[in-house]
C-alpha cells in the first residue's frame, strides 16, 4: 500500500517542494473516501481543507432556489479541489458532491494557514502552486461565459 | 462552378438544430469521392448558398453526408428540407486533414460543438487503418448533453477500436455522470506522446485558439496542430477574395491549416 507521502511526492502539486514542507504536508493530510452522491462540502461551510482527488469525480454545483442544482464544473482524478481555505473568508461558494465513489487526500487548510503565517516561505510556496489552479478555472469559467457553443446574433 | 443538382435521400436529426442530410446526385454518376476535411458549397434554391463540411458518406464516393446545424437563412433552410428535395451542390472543395502525416503517431482530436462533423471523416479514416495509428484521442465539447452530435458511435469508437473518447459540457444538471467544464480540461485526462503526435482541431474559433494554446503547453509542436477554418466564402475557388485570411484564403488553400502558419493572424481580431 502507498503511504501518503510517497502519492503526495508523485503530484505535480508537490513537484520541487523542500523535504521539511513535504514532511509539513504529509502530517496535515489524511486518506478520505466519499460515496456517490456525499457532498464533501457545502456553500457557506467553513472550508478548512483542500482535496487531492486520487479517483473519482466530483461535480462542483450551484443551487437556485426553487430549482434544480445546476453543474458548473467537474473535478477529476489528479485534480486540488478547493481553495476557499486560503483565502479569506475562508467559506465554500458552491457545494461539491462526489458523483462517483470518489477517494481523495485531504489536507486540513486550517493548520496550514498557520503554518503559512509562521513561515512566509511556505506561504508563497503554496501560492504559487495554488495560483495556477485558480487561473485554469478562471479561465475556464470565462470561456464558459462566452458560450462559444451558442447561436450568434 | 456551376451546381450539380443533388436529392434529399435520407433526414438524420442528431439534435434539437442540427440535422444530417444524405445527398445523392440526382443524375447517378461517378462522384469525384472526398478527402475528410473538405467541404461543398450547397445551394438552396431561391435562399443562397453556404459552404457546409462534409461529415461522412453513407455509400462510398456517390453521396455526401452533410450535419448542418440550424443557425441562419440558408441553414435554416437546409435543416427545413424533407426527403427528396432538391439542392444545388458544387464541390468537394479545400484541402484535406493530415491523415497521412499522423501515421505511426498518436493523434489528438478535438472538437467543440458543430466541429465534430468535419472531423468525423477524419477519424472513420484513421480508423479504417487502426493499426497504422498510436493512440488516437477524442476530446469532445458541448454546450449541453442535448447539443452533442453522434453520440451514439460513441461507445463503437471506444470499444471497438480504442479511441479515448472524453466528453465535456459547459453546464448539466445532475443526471450528466460526465465532464462539465471546458473541453481544454480534457487534455490531461487521455494519454499521448506530445513529441509523437497530430492533433487536430475544429470549433468555434475561440476554442481553438485555446485548444491549440493547451496542446502546445502539453509539449505539441505548433506545426503538429491543425485547425479548420472558416470565413465568409462565396466562390470557393479562391476567385473573389471574400475569404482571405492574412496571405491566404480559406477555401484555396484551407479550410485546414496547421496552427504555426495561422497562428500570427487567429488572435488579430481585425481579420
Amino acid at each position: 500500500m502507498k503511504t501518503l507521502e510517497s502519492v503526495l511526492i508523485k503530484h505535480p502539486f508537490f513537484e520541487n517542494l523542500e523535504d521539511s514542507y513535504l514532511n509539513l504536508m504529509t502530517g496535515c493530510a489524511k486518506n478520505i473516501k466519499f460515496d456517490a452522491g456525499q457532498f464533501i462540502y457545502r456553500q457557506d461551510e467553513e472550508a478548512n481543507q483542500f482535496y487531492i482527488i486520487r479517483q473519482g469525480k466530483v461535480a462542483l454545483e450551484i443551487c437556485p432556489p426553487g430549482k434544480t442544482p445546476v453543474t458548473v464544473q467537474t473535478v477529476n482524478e489528479g485534480e486540488i479541489l478547493g481553495w476557499a481555505w486560503l483565502v479569506p473568508p475562508y467559506r465554500w461558494r458552491f457545494d461539491a458532491r462526489a458523483t462517483e465513489l470518489t477517494r481523495a487526500i485531504a489536507l486540513d487548510g486550517k493548520c496550514l494557514r498557520k503554518k503559512c503565517e509562521e513561515d512566509k516561505n511556505l506561504g508563497y510556496e503554496l501560492l504559487k502552486r495554488l495560483l495556477p489552479v485558480i487561473g485554469r478555472t478562471m479561465e475556464a469559467t470565462r470561456l464558459q461565459l462566452v458560450d462559444v457553443y451558442g447561436k450568434r446574433d | 462552378m456551376v451546381p450539380r443538382p443533388f436529392k434529399v435521400k435520407e433526414i438524420i436529426r442528431e439534435s434539437h438544430d442540427t440535422v444530417t442530410l444524405d445527398l445523392q446526385p440526382e443524375k447517378p454518376e461517378k462522384e469525384p469521392g472526398f478527402a475528410p476535411g473538405q467541404f461543398n458549397m450547397l445551394y438552396t434554391f431561391g435562399v443562397g448558398e453556404v459552404p457546409i463540411s462534409i461529415s461522412g458518406s453513407s455509400s462510398g464516393a456517390d453521396s455526401y453526408l452533410h450535419t448542418i446545424r440550424d443557425v441562419g437563412k440558408v441553414t435554416h433552410a437546409l435543416a427545413s428540407l424533407k426527403r427528396g428535395q432538391k439542392v444545388g451542390l458544387r464541390g468537394p472543395f479545400g484541402n484535406a486533414w493530415p491523415i497521412e502525416q499522423a501515421k505511426s503517431r498518436d493523434v489528438v482530436i478535438m472538437a467543440g460543438g458543430i466541429g465534430l462533423a468535419p472531423l468525423r471523416p477524419a477519424l472513420y479514416a484513421l480508423l479504417s487503418q487502426r493499426d497504422q495509428y498510436g493512440n488516437i484521442s477524442l476530446l469532445y465539447g458541448s454546450r449541453t448533453r442535448e447539443d452533442l452530435l453522434f453520440h451514439h458511435e460513441f461507445e463503437t469508437w471506444k470499444g471497438k477500436y480504442g479511441v479515448q473518447v472524453k466528453v465535456s459540457v459547459d453546464t448539466a444538471d445532475r443526471d450528466w455522470k460526465g465532464n462539465v467544464g471546458v473541453v481544454t480540461t480534457l487534455i490531461h485526462r487521455v494519454s499521448f506522446d506530445p513529441s509523437n503526435c497530430i492533433a487536430m482541431i475544429c470549433g468555434p474559433e475561440i476554442m481553438m485558439r485555446f485548444s491549440a494554446m493547451e496542446l502546445v503547453q502539453a509539449g505539441l509542436e505548433e506545426d503538429k496542430i491543425y485547425m479548420t477554418m472558416e470565413r465568409n466564402m462565396k466562390c470557393a475557388v479562391g476567385f473573389c477574395g471574400h475569404c482571405q485570411f492574412g496571405p491566404a484564403f480559406i477555401c484555396k488553400d484551407g479550410p485546414v491549416f496547421s496552427y504555426d502558419r495561422i497562428k500570427p493572424f487567429i488572435s488579430t481580431r481585425e481579420i
